[in-house]
């Protein structure tokens, strides 16, 4: 095991990134704060925004609003209609992008340098001044219920679906942020005007730029793109109610193939555990690192294509979740291997062994994710939105070193709980016990 | 010793602005080549091994044999365990993968720049050192089929992706999908692993690239090392069953209880990317934006999601980078109440209006914008710029070929695009399929 020790002392010299990234954080002269690193070798630059709060905001009668508002915002703008938009917007060879999530909503645009006030006009009269034609609603409408349609013959879907509905209920955590195909059905043109103003509001808008920009240049920009927002928005959501408990649940679907999502409630990203509660969430399940579960379940006995675990720390609800797909003959099998490692880490947590070789991981891959402008501009807006500061880049590693074997051993009790797990099983799973 | 080729930094930064990205190529004295790409701006290096064999390179009646060799490469060698060589990665704070095309096979590794020569020392010993069991295929395999499982047999899409190809290639091995035939893959064996590797995994059959914080100088130095000592061998030619005349047009209708929405879709036959000779893909690029780029501008979602509502999408799509003979595709998805033949005739419509009133000088020009700033834009992903030339250089295409691309699209004119689109529409070279819900029976 030479070779083996020479990397991990070799590795361990790993440190922060060797040219560590320059952020400012600006406040702009209308005073909305950002972050931005300068980057001037390719003439472009990458902006992201995100609002707090996103689908959770839907009224209960109309899900799927804050979604479908979101999918207008490109459909006609202003004095230009969907047509006129796009035309323009192409010609400037600008991208925009806008997605809603459960928790928030995401604006990521690029830019070249040489038509950069052009393009920034084009994407303010999407934010601030959307039209809600009626032709472009029933449009998107369309392709919006189309996709439910397809989520409802989607085997991932209707797993991660089913799980949260029996996990949240009636919490909007508790449904797909696509709405259905009767909510969406029903949904109003004020209806997108009042989710607007609801999800997209000063208070709860967090932002970063990366590229050929200086932070004067921003500060003007940024009170261009976005002050004539309202100041505020809606109350965030209520905190969801986990309502699981151990268990399986089996959804016949009609193929080869079982898809399992399994989990039970998790860690807050703010809780004191969290940090060691991730280090040994990685050996269980992460997806970058060969974890004990793609060793059991793939590497030896070749059950599965792909098995993951992973904490899902959520703005009103935590859990830890897993996926796996096994043929309907072996996914029983998969299940119980599944269950014998949740429980084996929860009682026996980490080696002194594994501790470090993981650290070691995790802290060598930390930098390598500083790469590209589009790229760093998505994680400092994450930063932001999780409430950490410039430092946390530096600070981080300092956290993950930090954790020791007690720290796992403890927390991989108290977060890993095989007795809880429900997994939600669709397919046609064979030699299954089915109990709730 | 080496060759040191051509040096390409900045050679044709006058003649286009958009690219800068430093390139050096030169090939090892074993017929190795090797691209180096370099990105200062973070101390991150992607390191790629691509092989000049893919799935359309198996011999017959083992389709399968190019992906499930690549999952066996990562089991081990004489020196390093198949664990082993996971833990060096993980160790560093690397992360690495593979994937398999039709005319490629590439190994990749993501890990700080210095730590360079221990991925080179891993790849080069797996290049040709690699040792393999019996119950090793036999437990891969089925992870194989798991992935089958899940990527195709789980997706009526993808089942009826399979159909429609095997319908379009009369006699190339295209017909055939990457992932292999199920009957085949459950065949697939040790004996069947040992030869594909001892024919196809060689220096001269391989392309180094390396893109990132890096000295090409240095990287020189550690290729020489590591892949350097690697022997060469007789690589058999890479001829493949060419395609007979297409004189019929095919349809077929895939149903299925688990498609929610039915569409219909049809590829034509269509020229890939020739080394030295790309205007004509060029063309048929800037076709298929005209045709169903986006939406809202294209002339498809005009007229069959906007002037009316017959598609709640629609789409065209064309991949130029391939050995032989590519296709060119239309996708339209109906809305409610739209049979899928009523969509196949809007389609239509949509075609030979386009052939009657050409190209829209407008939208040719925004294209050609568009393409020019995607140069700009591709330069912040070190990464794709890394696939873009291994992808290129592993199907046979040179350093030259990919760095002229940007401006053979650029001289692109309205007529070459109408003369592509005219040599293209023939339905006796297309296949047009119809994807349908099968209701399930009343019980």
């Amino acid at each position: 095991m030479i070779r083996l020790l020479l990397g991990l002392l070799t590795a361990l010299t790993l440190t922060a990134p060797a040219r560590a990234l320059d952020i400012k954080e600006i406040t702009s002269p209308g005073g909305i704060d950002a972050w931005l690193v300068e980057a001037h070798d390719i003439p472009f630059t990458a902006l992201e925004i995100r609002f707090k709060g996103g689908a959770s905001l839907d009224p209960a009668d109309k899900r799927g609003a804050t979604n479908l508002m979101m999918g207008l915002l490109e459909e006609g703008a202003a004095d230009r209609d969907a047509r006129a938009f796009a035309r323009d917007r192409d010609a400037l060879a600008a991208t925009y992008g806008f997605s809603a999530s459960t928790d928030s909503l995401s604006v990521s645009a690029r830019f070249l340098t040489e038509n950069r006030d052009e393009a920034v006009e084009l994407l303010r009269d999407a934010l601030i001044a959307p039209r809600f034609d009626e032709d472009a609603i029933e449009r998107v409408r369309q392709q919006v219920l189309a996709s439910i349609r397809s989520d409802y013959k989607d085997p991932n879907t209707i797993a991660a679906q089913t799980f949260m509905t029996l996990a949240y209920g009636d919490h909007p955590y508790g449904s797909s942020m696509d709405g259905t195909e009767d909510s969406v059905a029903t949904i109003t043109r004020d209806d997108l005007i009042a989710a607007k103003a609801a999800t997209m509001a000063l208070d709860r808008v967090y932002v970063s730029a990366v590229g050929d920009i200086t932070a004067e240049e921003l500060g003007a920009l940024l009170d261009r793109l976005l002050g004539d927002l309202p100041a505020n928005g809606a109350p965030q959501a209520e905190t969801a109610t986990y309502l699981l408990s151990g268990g399986t649940t089996v959804t016949d679907f009609a193929s080869p193939q079982s898809v399992a999502i399994f989990g039970h409630e998790g860690i807050a990203r703010h809780d004191p555990d969290f940090f060691p509660a991730f280090v040994l969430s990685e050996v269980l399940g992460g997806g970058g690192y060969s974890s004990r579960l793609m060793e059991e379940v793939r590497e030896k006995r070749g059950l599965t294509y792909g098995v993951y675990s992973y904490l899902a720390p959520r703005l009103l609800g935590a859990l830890v979740m897993g996926q796996v797909a096994s043929s309907n003959n072996r996914v029983a099998e998969a299940m119980d291997v599944i269950r014998a490692e949740w429980r084996r880490m929860a009682e026996e947590g980490l080696s002194e062994e594994e501790l470090t070789a993981v650290k070691t991981y995790l802290t060598g891959a930390y930098p390598l994710r500083f790469d590209g402008n589009a790229n760093i501009a998505g994680i400092m807006v994450g930063m932001q939105y999780q409430g950490l500061g410039t430092d946390y880049i530096d600070t981080r590693n300092d956290k993950v070193n930090a954790v020791t074997v007690e720290d796992i051993k403890r927390v991989a009790k108290r977060i890993l709980l095989p007795d809880e797990l429900h997994f939600v099983v669709v397919g046609q799973p064979e030699g299954l016990e089915v109990a709730n | 010793m080496m060759r040191l080729g051509l040096v390409f930094a900045g050679l044709l930064m006058a003649a286009l602005p958009a690219r800068a990205e430093p390139v050096t190529t030169f090939t090892l004295d074993n017929g190795m080549d090797v691209v180096v790409i370099e990105d200062h701006r973070a101390p991150v290096v992607v390191h790629m091994v691509w092989y000049r064999v893919g799935a359309a390179d198996e011999p017959t009646g083992k389709s399968g044999i190019a992906h499930l060799f690549e999952h066996l490469m990562f089991k081990g060698t004489e020196k390093y365990s198949g664990e082993e060589f996971d833990q060096m990665i993980e160790l560093n704070g690397g992360s690495d993968n593979a994937f398999t095309s039709l005319d490629y096979t590439g190994y990749f590794q993501r890990i700080a720049a210095d730590r360079l020569e221990l991925m080179m020392k891993l790849e080069a010993d797996r290049m040709t050192g690699l040792i393999l069991t019996e119950d090793q295929v036999v437990t891969e395999r089925d992870v194989v089929l798991e992935e089958r499982n899940e990527r195709t047999d789980s997706d009526p899409g993808s089942l009826f992706g399979e159909q429609r190809n095997a319908a379009q290639y009369m006699n190339h091995p295209y017909a055939i999908p990457i992932i292999g035939w199920r009957h085949e893959i459950e065949t697939l064996d040790l004996g069947d692993a040992l030869s594909f590797y001892r024919t196809y995994y060689a220096p001269n059959n391989a392309i180094l690239v390396v893109a990132g914080d890096v000295d090409p100088e240095e990287v020189r130095t550690l290729a020489e090392t590591h892949y350097g000592p690697l022997e060469p061998s007789d690589l058999p030619p890479r001829i493949r069953p060419a395609e007979p005349p297409h004189l019929a047009e095919r349809r077929l209708t895939f149903y299925d209880t688990r498609v929610a929405q039915p569409y219909v879709i049809r590829s034509y036959l269509a020229p890939e990317r020739d080394p030295g000779n790309q205007s004509e893909a060029a063309a048929l690029t800037y076709l298929a934006d005209l045709l169903g780029g986006s939406g809202a501008t294209s002339l498809m979602g005009e007229r069959l999601q906007f002037d009316t509502q017959i598609a709640v999408y629609s789409t065209a799509f064309y991949r130029g980078m391939s050995v032989d003979d590519t296709t060119f595709g239309l996708l339209v998805v109906p809305s409610p109440g739209v049979t899928l033949p009523e969509a196949e005739a809007a389609m239509d419509d949509v075609i030979a209006e386009f052939l009657e009133t050409g190209v829209d000088m407008e939208k040719f020009e925004s294209l050609k914008m568009q393409l020019r700033a995607s140069e700009i834009y591709a330069r912040d992903s070190v990464q794709g710029l890394a696939r873009r030339y291994g992808a290129a250089l592993a199907s046979g295409f040179s350093v030259e070929d990919v760095q002229s691309w940007p401006e053979v699209l650029q001289a692109v004119t309205p007529d070459d695009i109408m003369d592509a689109a005219r040599n293209l529409f023939d339905k006796r070279r297309a296949v047009t399929g119809y994807l349908m819900k099968e209701e399930e029976p009343t019980q």
